[in-house]
């Protein structure tokens, strides 16, 4: 078997990067914490626990309303995070860039707006099979409300969307494609500038669920072309609770709102209230001005380390991973898409996912049981869940020879 | 509140047992093996209306009452929750309802196992327990 140490990109600064997050100096069960569970959530660097603590504790103050100097500093400093967020994935305008609690948010305001006043009876939708609960639900409400048809892009055995089937799906009667780059249980990267340019085509809008690509891929969302893109914040280093949704500006102008309150309104009175430009328009009531504020650190972090240099770090994690672990007798990689990223979802046989997610976590071995808010996609593939081991920017190639082991040593446990 | 003297002494036999294993492997191989000896439930009663869903692993329970005693079968599709159940069925099988309603199971806690309830696991083990003290309640109000 190959050692981890041939492996190691000599060029990436990994003891460096690693000394930036506080959290991975933790221990579990008495052994130093390898933390697997990256699709769920990713650990803060600590510029982004230092921006959060230094925002409450110097500028802390209600945005875009107060004169005096407080006030100014923290709408500087949360449009300041817009503006990164916009160089980050590329956006044309700054107000393209509305904040979101998160993804689902991100996704669920679509539906509420530009679905509400868009689909009407008999209309289309398209979502794919491998989709997370989160860009599955808000279309079935919709669809549901609408008397419109949800239609299901359906997967090979390797997880790779089948293209051809979502050709014909595609008509006049399809008014949204809604699809993940990037599969959050299974790691294949959707090639979603063909899906896009298809769906156009057909004169259909695509909303691209960015959850799991924006940490893994360079995302170029004028590149891409689609029309809405969401993300969470504490996916990419972030701080929880902020979230983006991008929408193209023409959209996003002619959309209804969404919540009604205070900062999005331009004039209000009990006749009539009229709405405020963008991006305000969607971001009623005071925002999570912190935690937006603290999400510039974690760009500036990712920026910093470098983008490319990250890619290629987790990619040579996953081919490592991946060669190590299929050497496990018994054990099958769920997902094995030629385009991949992040993620090895995995069973080995006869044995439960949750067992062996306990007995790896007595091994301060932190992974993913269960169904990962995919169970249509587990119908398909035919398990009741998987064990997923995701990876991030901290992660060592010892920390998968860790994985391997502890795999192993569970597997002689149970059976 | 009384602790019946039985689950006093049924637990403290397993905490015994649970003395005598020095590392987790040796605790989760104990909980492994008396999951695997936990005589399966009959393929009869894997009905839905006997599934206590976790969001992760499912547990069956059975109850039955004979001679104003419950007892209760189970099990469970992940070998260390069934271990678990085992551990539970040993402890609160054959006690009269009232003895069931008023068992505190301090044991897991002792053993180490506590976390296993967390709500974090979604093992139905938490629901598992609130089940078996809902049947303990169900044959008091049907047999008093």
């Amino acid at each position: 078997m190959e050692t981890a140490n041939q492996k190691i990109i000599p060029t990436f600064p990994i003891a460096e990067i690693r000394q930036h997050f506080p959290l991975l100096q933790r221990t579990i069960h008495n052994k130093p914490i390898v933390y697997l569970d990256n699709a769920a959530t990713t650990q803060k660097p600590m510029e982004v626990i230092d921006a959060l603590r230094d925002y409450y504790m110097r500028t802390n103050a209600n945005i875009h309303r107060g004169i005096h100097t407080l006030a100014e500093e923290a709408t500087a400093a949360y449009e300041a995070t817009r503006s990164a967020v916009q160089g980050f994935i590329h956006s044309s305008f700054a107000e393209e860039i509305i904040f979101t609690r998160g993804t689902t948010e991100s996704i669920n305001l679509v539906a509420n707006t530009w679905g509400k006043q868009n689909i009407q009876e008999g209309d289309e939708i398209i979502i794919s099979e491998m989709e997370h609960h989160s860009n599955i639900v808000p279309w079935q409400l919709l669809c549901e409300e609408k008397k419109a048809v949800l239609k299901i892009i359906p997967i090979n055995d390797d997880g790779e969307l089948l293209m051809d089937v979502y050709q014909q799906l595609l008509s006049s009667k399809t008014k949204l494609v809604a699809v993940t780059y990037v599969s959050n249980s299974l790691g294949t990267i959707n090639p979603i500038a063909k899906i896009i340019s298809l769906a156009h085509n057909a004169g259909a809008l695509v909303l691209v669920d960015g959850a799991q690509a924006t940490v893994h891929l360079d995302i170029d969302v004028q590149k891409m072309d689609c029309d809405f893109y969401a993300f969470s914040g504490h996916k990419i280093y972030g701080p929880t609770g902020v979230g983006v949704l991008y929408g193209k500006k023409s959209l996003l102008e002619a959309m209804p709102v969404f919540m009604g309150g205070g900062e999005m309104i331009k004039e209000v009175s009990f006749a009539k209230t009229t709405y405020a430009e963008l991006p305000y328009k969607y971001e009623a009531g005071t925002p999570n001005i912190a935690d937006t504020v603290a999400l510039k650190a974690a760009i500036d972090f990712m920026l910093e380390v470098d983008v490319a240099m990250i890619h290629q770090h987790e990619n040579a994690l996953l081919e490592y991973a991946t060669e190590q672990m299929l050497e496990i007798p018994n054990l099958y990689i769920y997902g094995r898409a030629k385009h991949k990223t992040g993620v090895i979802s995995f069973l080995v046989k006869n044995i439960h996912p949750q067992d062996m997610g306990v007995l790896l976590d007595n091994q301060a071995i932190a992974v993913r049981t269960g169904h990962h808010c995919t169970q249509p996609l587990m119908h398909r593939l035919g398990v009741p869940g998987t064990i997923r081991a995701s990876f991030a920017v901290y992660n060592t190639m010892e920390e998968i020879d860790k994985l391997v082991s502890g795999i192993q040593k569970s597997v002689k446990m149970l059976l | 509140m009384e602790v019946s003297e039985t689950i006093a002494a049924r637990e403290a036999e397993i905490v015994e047992a649970f003395a005598l294993l020095d590392s987790w492997e040796e605790k989760y191989e104990y909980i492994i093996e008396l999951g695997k000896q936990l005589p399966l439930l009959e393929e009869q009663y894997k009905l839905d209306e006997n599934i206590i869903k976790g969001c992760q692993s499912t547990v069956w329970l059975v109850a039955s009452y004979a001679d104003e005693k419950v007892y209760f079968k189970a099990d469970s599709d992940a070998v260390i929750v069934k271990g678990l159940v085992s551990l539970l069925i040993k402890v609160l099988s054959g006690l009269t309802p009232n003895e069931i309603l008023q068992a505190q199971l301090g044991f897991l806690q002792e053993i180490g196992m506590m976390s296993h309830l967390a709500q974090t696991r979604s093992n139905g083990l938490r629901a598992m327990i609130q089940q078996m003290k809902h049947y303990a309640l169900a044959f008091q109000s049907i047999h008093s």
